[in-house]
């Protein structure tokens, strides 16, 4: 965790730094720089630098363990749940050192939903899961709107709305999922992340929540990882390549971004070619 | 360390599918076990059924008068009320100082420092505390709560039995906490974390109401471990005829020598006179009841909640 | 598309200090619970290890060879609590090891749901039976109705009886550990087995019995401590209250080290006494139970041992 007052300044308006002409740069949400992610003596992923935009679905891809869980967790500070776990480099929210002292993991959680792998509604019921964030974020009054907004964001409104007191565990996985993004949006979040939101799904749930995750991107900036090349092509606007070199002193594995660029030019014509073979299934 | 490989050969296998000899051998091996089964139970059947005939004289003649009437010399006037009265106390007591630090223990064994170094340390510790056996804790009850703390004790008296079982059922308590902690899908704190909650709301609003019956469970297990124990409070000072049958909720007596019902019928026992084995038993038999209640809606408790979590 | 980023600064990210602080109050509050358990542990080795010096230094040590425990006389006869544990933790294991390793096998590998439903719930009965009511059916049954009628020359207070009673009382331990072990023992290896074709009874003891040999071997370690550890059936039921003769026939009275420590306290005077001047009456009493809880202690930490190689094998 490393302090780079001296680099960056807060950062308020656009930032032009895409190699690729694009029509109109969204401005940055995060920056990382030199991001490395160590678990105890491991060196699980290093030396990233990329930018998110906002209103931009970015996705994360690469093969299994280089990393792209690490990162995407890196966000809202959720690896401060392993113990062993430490960060360096830089991580910049709104040009906010997230991981400075002072800085309360918990309140950077309520600006950064997340919607995890496997579909995980509280053993509550539709209401209570929803309401929950707001409620000890501090909201005692008109619970019943934010309930139902979150709800018909996320596309879900209509199936619940007779039986919001019934438990969420009686829904199907793609409706469970939804709820967890309905959770998620909740406590008006600026970003939602999310690992893997499909992998547990059928495709037509798949289907569903890839729309979705179009529309919402109008109200949020979205970060995914996926394993699935082809939805990150069908999704995003910006894709992030990552792999594993191995160590050779200690025979681990590290993960690192390769490349970083438009989702059209990752796809179509990549710089790198390690980008070119994993898109094309050369390896992967 | 390699799992054992099994020893299954072809000539095993094939000597069984031919021959009708592996069908006996399996029959009689099948046999054995139900009888050692039928033994356990045959065991439990007659201990109740002695303990319910030696009592009966007692139990269908003067139950009342045998419930309400404090010990004395004549079997024909002697009662349990006392024992009764302590056995309450001492519950009160192992319910009020085991429990809560028990169960707040076992909390932040798993949930604060999951695997921490310090913790497996004092996991270890909990674990062999649990295997002490119940006569080693009296001695500490004896030194420490009748004698060393015997100002707020007031020295070998309910105060001090009941805490020196409370020591005796706690790590039990914290154990079964923990197991039920455990139990508590990740997934659940991950979706807490998520939305920003705090460690402490996610244990209050989530873990907490999952592992309760788990908990709830274990502690009244414990408690009925507790009222059975006669060895810890023998070496606190129980005695079997402490004087006057104040009621039950005379406090000024909590400060006053003692007795309990499993201390009562280990000195009945030694009365050799007839009479003592008819009261012996009824008494045997009242707690074999307290006990069978306790254990039993523990045991009820959780089935129904494993169904409703499985079902 | 919004093409500003509202301006935060780190003041955004405090957080509630009132949840902060109410996460941290009870964070302490739980830490301060879990370290209580280590004050206890240190309570009991120092309450037991000062007397107990007090009396080693102070003892005669011929009487330590004495041939009996007769505190009030002077006689602490050690081996005499030796070998009486020792006794009632053969006899007592010769009862509870195959009877409860039996129940595991069949609850584990033969009995329908339908048996199970009631069968699991007897034995947690049976566990629930406090030690006295074991004492008291020693002493008024299993001795005149079993030991006397076999043993004609038996006394009714007899160490042959308690050490039964505390078979019985062990079977259940074995009977749930056992069954613990055997349960982990994946499905997927009794299907090998019974997919080339192996009966029941072979597929147990080659395949399941094998497998779960760790467990098995902490259950009956536990067993041995439980039976060890069992204090109020030997009071009740194998006589020695005032002391006992050193004997290793198990027909005659006797005095385990729990028991020794009960039947001092049960004279309230001897244990008001504190061990004054060459009275060592008292301190005697943590002597043994010093001896038991170190003897209790390795026994356990050994059998945590046996069952942490289960839980690494699968």
């Amino acid at each position: 965790m490393s302090d780079d007052t001296a680099l960056s300044k807060p950062v308020d308006l656009e930032v032009a730094s895409a190699p690729v002409v694009e029509p109109d740069p969204a401005p940055s949400v995060f920056e990382l720089d030199d991001l490395h992610v160590s678990y105890g003596d491991f060196l699980a992923v290093k030396g990233v630098d990329l930018d998110i935009r906002k209103h931009e679905i970015t996705a994360f891809i690469g093969p299994s363990g280089c990393g792209k869980t690490t990162v995407l967790r890196c966000f809202n500070r959720m690896n401060d749940l392993i113990p062993t776990a430490r960060v360096e480099g830089s991580l910049r929210y709104h040009g906010v050192d997230l991981y400075a002292p002072g800085v309360d993991a918990v309140e950077v959680r309520r600006r950064i939903g997340m919607v995890f792998q496997k579909p995980n509604p509280f053993p509550k019921s539709i209401y209570d899961n929803i309401a929950f964030g707001p409620r000890i974020a501090g909201v005692k009054a008109g619970l019943d709107d934010v309930v139902e907004e979150a709800l018909r964001r996320a596309a879900l409104w209509d199936e619940v709305k007779d039986r919001l007191k019934s438990s969420a565990m009686g829904m199907s996985g793609g409706q469970q999922q939804r709820l967890c993004i309905a959770r998620a949006i909740a406590t008006n979040p600026e970003v939602v992340l999310m690992d893997e939101p499909c992998s547990a799904l059928d495709p037509i749930a798949t289907a569903r929540i890839e729309d979705l995750m179009q529309e919402l991107k109008h109200d949020y900036t979205i970060i995914i990882v996926t394993h699935n090349m082809q939805q990150a092509s069908r999704v995003s606007d910006r894709t992030a390549f990552f792999v594993t070199e191995v160590n050779d002193e200690s025979d681990t594995r590290t993960g690192l971004l390769v490349e970083y660029d438009l989702t059209e030019k990752i796809f179509s014509n990549p710089s790198d070619e390690r980008t070119e073979n994993y898109v094309t299934g050369r390896f992967g | 360390m390699a799992l054992t490989t099994p020893r299954i050969t072809t000539e095993i296998v094939t000597a069984e599918s031919l021959g009708k000899k592996a069908d006996v051998r399996g029959a009689v091996f099948k046999a054995v076990l139900q009888i050692a089964l039928f033994l356990t139970i045959l065991i439990l059947a007659v201990l109740i059924y002695q303990m319910v005939t030696g009592g009966w004289s007692v139990l269908s003649t003067r139950l009342g008068d045998f419930l309400t009437s404090p010990t004395s010399a004549l079997p024909q006037r002697a009662g349990i009320a006392q024992a009764l009265k302590g056995t309450f106390w001492l519950g009160i007591i192992v319910v009020l100082v085991a429990f809560p630090i028990g169960i707040g223990a076992g909390i932040y064994l798993e949930e604060y420092d999951h695997n921490g170094r310090l913790i497996n340390f004092v996991d270890i510790n909990i674990r062999n505390l649990a295997g002490v056996p119940s006569v080693v804790y009296g001695i500490l009850g004896l030194a420490v709560f009748a004698k060393f703390l015997s100002g707020f004790t007031g020295g070998n008296t309910i105060i001090a039995g009941g805490l020196t079982l409370a020591v005796l059922v706690m790590p039990i308590v914290i154990i079964t906490t923990m197991e039920a902690v455990r139990a508590v899908p990740d997934a659940i704190r991950e979706g807490g974390f998520g939305v920003g909650a705090t460690r402490w709301e996610i244990i209050r609003h989530f873990v907490l109401p999952y592992a309760a019956p788990g908990i709830i469970t274990g502690t009244i297990l414990s408690l009925a471990r507790a009222i059975g124990e006669a060895a810890p409070l023998l070496l606190v000072g129980a005695i079997a005829k402490p004087g006057g049958n104040p009621g039950l909720f005379d406090l000024s007596q909590l400060r006053e020598s003692f007795t309990a019902m499993p201390v009562l019928i280990t000195d009945w026992s030694a009365e050799a006179k007839e009479g003592f084995v008819a009261s012996t038993a009824a008494a045997i038999v009242v707690m074999l009841i307290i006990v069978l209640i306790a254990n039993g809606s523990a045991i009820m408790l959780r089935n129904r909640y494993e169904n409703k979590r499985n079902g | 598309m919004a093409a500003t980023l509202t301006p935060l600064t780190i003041e955004d990210f405090r957080g509630d200090p009132r949840r902060t602080r109410r996460n941290t109050q009870m964070k302490l509050l739980f830490s301060a619970m879990a370290m209580l358990s280590i004050v206890i542990s240190a309570l009991i080795v120092l309450s037991l290890a000062g007397e107990a010096w007090n009396f080693i230094t102070n003892v005669d040590p011929s009487s330590l060879l004495a041939d009996g425990w007769y505190p009030r006389f002077g006689d602490y006869g050690i081996t005499t609590l030796f070998v009486g544990s020792l006794l009632v933790g053969i006899i007592a294991m010769a009862v509870a090891a195959p009877i409860g390793l039996a129940v595991a096998i069949y609850l584990s590998e033969y009995a329908k749901p339908r048996v199970r439903k009631w069968l699991k719930p007897t034995m947690e009965i049976l566990a629930g039976i406090p030690s006295v009511v074991l004492g008291f059916f020693a002493l008024s049954y299993i001795s005149p109705e079993f030991v006397q009628k076999v043993f004609g020359d038996a006394n009714q207070s007899n160490l042959l009886a308690a050490g039964l009673a505390v078979g019985i009382l062990t079977i259940p331990l074995i009977a749930s550990v056992s069954e613990d072990a055997m349960s982990a023992v994946p499905g997927a290896l009794r299907e090998a087995s019974y997919g080339m074709g192996a009966r029941k009874i072979t597929t147990v003891r080659q395949v399941v019995l094998p497998a779960a040999v760790s467990g098995l071997v902490a259950a009956m370690i536990l067993g041995v401590s439980r039976a060890i550890g069992e204090t109020m059936v030997v009071t009740i039921a194998a006589g020695g209250a005032g002391g006992a003769a050193f004997t290793t026939n198990p027909l005659d009275p006797g005095l385990t080290m729990t028991a020794a420590m009960a039947t001092q306290a049960r004279g309230t005077d001897a244990v008001a006494v504190a061990g004054d001047g060459g009275n060592l009456v008292f301190p005697s009493l943590f002597f043994v139970g010093l001896l038991l809880f170190l003897f209790t202690l390795v026994l356990n930490v050994v059998a945590g041992r046996f069952v942490r190689r289960v839980r690494e094998a699968y």
